[in-house]
């Protein structure tokens, strides 16, 4: 039986965005962002839309593939999946699954993307409309919005809390998080951020959203869409653009770490602990080999807790580490989400983080680090289930 | 603000504190205490793990101070305090609540903390949630 794996076996061959706006300012739909995105996806890769026969999505996009398929008139659909809940935590999952599908010979083109007008279908961040009247709720919330713990920082601030005190780790820390996304911002003419520079006096005179998180620890929330194409690695090689090949995936959560009312076992933890080991088995690459990474930036806090559990220092040398020198694409040990990410370019829910390790691939971005042949991309920090990519050129193979 | 619809599962919960009794889930069969509530023990499997009342006491486990109203309902009432207190005679289960009194307080993780019952009886559904308050 041959191994069991995605490294080389399939290849990113085309990708593509919309315009990326603040919120409420798209004049388009979200599901019409969603075309907009996957056939300029195609016409990167040079390529037919009609070869599509699969969708992958995640955070229970409502572009639904079937609609999709309808709508671009495709011959076929033949593979369609969605990454259960962990919002933009399945990001990277995405992408595995879709490549799944064509590994084993269950589609041939799949396009995986992420939609998302908050204009047109309401904020993550606000409770509003709908949700807002609710008399009652249930499941996990029940537990924690009666007390006033309902928007995602709110959620997320006491994880970080615990795990600052556990490793003595700074505000300055997170600070250079924060400055990394907008230094890169200022340098891609599609973010949302660019020609909006931060440095730390204004990160320092910024309000608090929920301790420890000030206004620039939280992410942006705002309309577009971003979509890339799989192809098997043999039929990538025929395609216009250089082939991104997966060199490993990997998602899930480790031990109860869902469980209601913040009782996971590990509660300070990004919940990479059962999954980045995953990652570097399957890719057969160290933290060492990584030049560039996109880590899921909802919260700068997040962004600390993953790149120690990927193995890039151990959390009490988190305040050495992290400092902005470090995490620029231009001279820095470790560049770090190089177009912005969630904080500075667009929230995609992640999904353009996975479009900027394919340009950091191809040699192509606007902040390109140096050492690109091996780039990870790691999906939703805190959440559960989350997911991980190692992407690569074809000289790593 | 939205209040907890009590579902089957968590009724017993949110039943004892209106009685002013923390009831957590213990499974008769192997001891492992188990919060937020599930029909199933997560260690032996047996099925509708038992309720025990606990004392209403623990320690912050971590804290947060939310200073951006997020609900038309908090507006005006910010800054407060959210904590995990972490239960010790319950084998370290974690509840999220309020810390009460001044929201500027500096808040200390490892706090012993003190449970109060917060009646809401002019609700149409009345309910009672679980605050703490530092000892």
């Amino acid at each position: 039986m041959a191994q069991r794996t995605l490294k080389g076996r399939v290849a990113i061959v085309g990708i593509g965005e919309t315009h990326y706006y603040k919120h409420g300012q798209s004049p388009d739909a979200e599901f019409k962002l969603a075309l907009q995105a996957v056939l300029r996806a195609c016409a990167d890769a040079g390529l037919d839309p009609r070869h599509i026969d699969g969708f992958a999505s995640y955070g229970d996009d409502r572009s639904e593939a079937t609609r999709l398929a309808s709508a671009l008139g495709l011959p076929r659909l033949r593979s369609a999946t969605m990454q259960w809940g962990g919002g933009g935590g399945g990001c990277c999952a995405a992408v595995a699954n879709g490549a799944a599908a064509i590994a084993t010979g269950q589609a041939d083109c799949v396009v995986v993307f992420r939609s998302l007008a908050q204009g047109q279908h309401g904020r993550f961040g606000q409770a509003s409309g709908a949700g807002a009247a609710a008399a009652t709720i249930s499941g996990e919330r029940s537990y924690l919005a009666p007390y006033g713990v309902i928007s995602p920082p709110q959620r997320f601030a006491m994880r970080v809390q615990r795990y600052m005190h556990d490793h003595g780790v700074r505000q300055e820390a997170l600070r250079a998080i924060a400055l990394a996304s907008y230094h890169h911002a200022q340098n891609n003419p599609r973010a949302v951020m660019h020609g909006k520079p931060l440095d730390a006096a204004k990160y320092d005179a910024s309000r608090w959203i929920v301790e420890p998180f000030h206004l620039f620890d939280c992410c942006m929330e705002n309309d577009g869409a971003a979509a890339l194409i799989l192809m098997d690695a043999q039929r990538a090689a025929d395609c216009a653009q250089k082939p991104v090949y997966l060199l490993g995936a990997a998602a899930g959560s480790g031990p109860r770490f869902g469980s209601f009312a913040h009782n996971s076992i590990e509660y300070a933890s990004g919940n990479f602990g059962t999954v980045a080991p995953d990652l570097y088995r399957m890719a057969g690459v160290e933290p060492k080999d990584v030049g560039v990474v996109q880590a899921y930036d909802s919260f700068t806090g997040g962004v600390l807790m993953a790149l120690a559990e990927h193995g890039f220092f151990p959390p009490e040398a988190a305040n050495d580490f992290l400092v902005l020198d470090n995490l620029v694409a231009k001279g820095g040990r470790l560049p770090l989400n190089t177009s912005g990410g969630n904080l500075a370019e667009c929230y995609v829910h992640g999904f353009e983080l996975v479009l900027e390790a394919v340009r950091q691939v191809r040699g192509t971005s606007s902040n390109q680090a140096a050492r690109n042949d091996v780039a990870l991309v790691v999906g939703g920090p805190m959440v559960s289930p989350v997911s991980d990519l190692l992407l690569g050129s074809g000289d790593v193979l | 603000m939205p209040v907890a619809e009590t579902d089957g599962l968590s009724a017993p919960y949110w039943a004892g504190l209106q009685q002013e009794k923390l009831l957590v889930q213990r499974c008769s069969r192997c001891k492992r205490w188990q919060f937020g509530p599930e029909w199933i023990c997560h260690k032996c499997h047996a099925f509708d793990p038992d309720w025990v009342e606990v004392p209403a006491e623990g320690r912050i486990y971590s804290w947060e101070r939310v200073w951006h109203p997020v609900h038309p309902a908090l507006k005006g009432h910010c800054p407060y305090l959210a904590v995990l207190v972490e239960l010790p005679h319950a084998g370290g289960l974690r509840m999220v609540g309020n810390l009460l009194g001044d929201p500027l307080q500096e808040v200390r993780i490892g706090a012993e903390v003190q449970g109060v019952f917060e009646h809401h009886p002019e609700a149409s559904q009345p309910y009672t949630l679980l605050q703490w308050r530092c000892r």
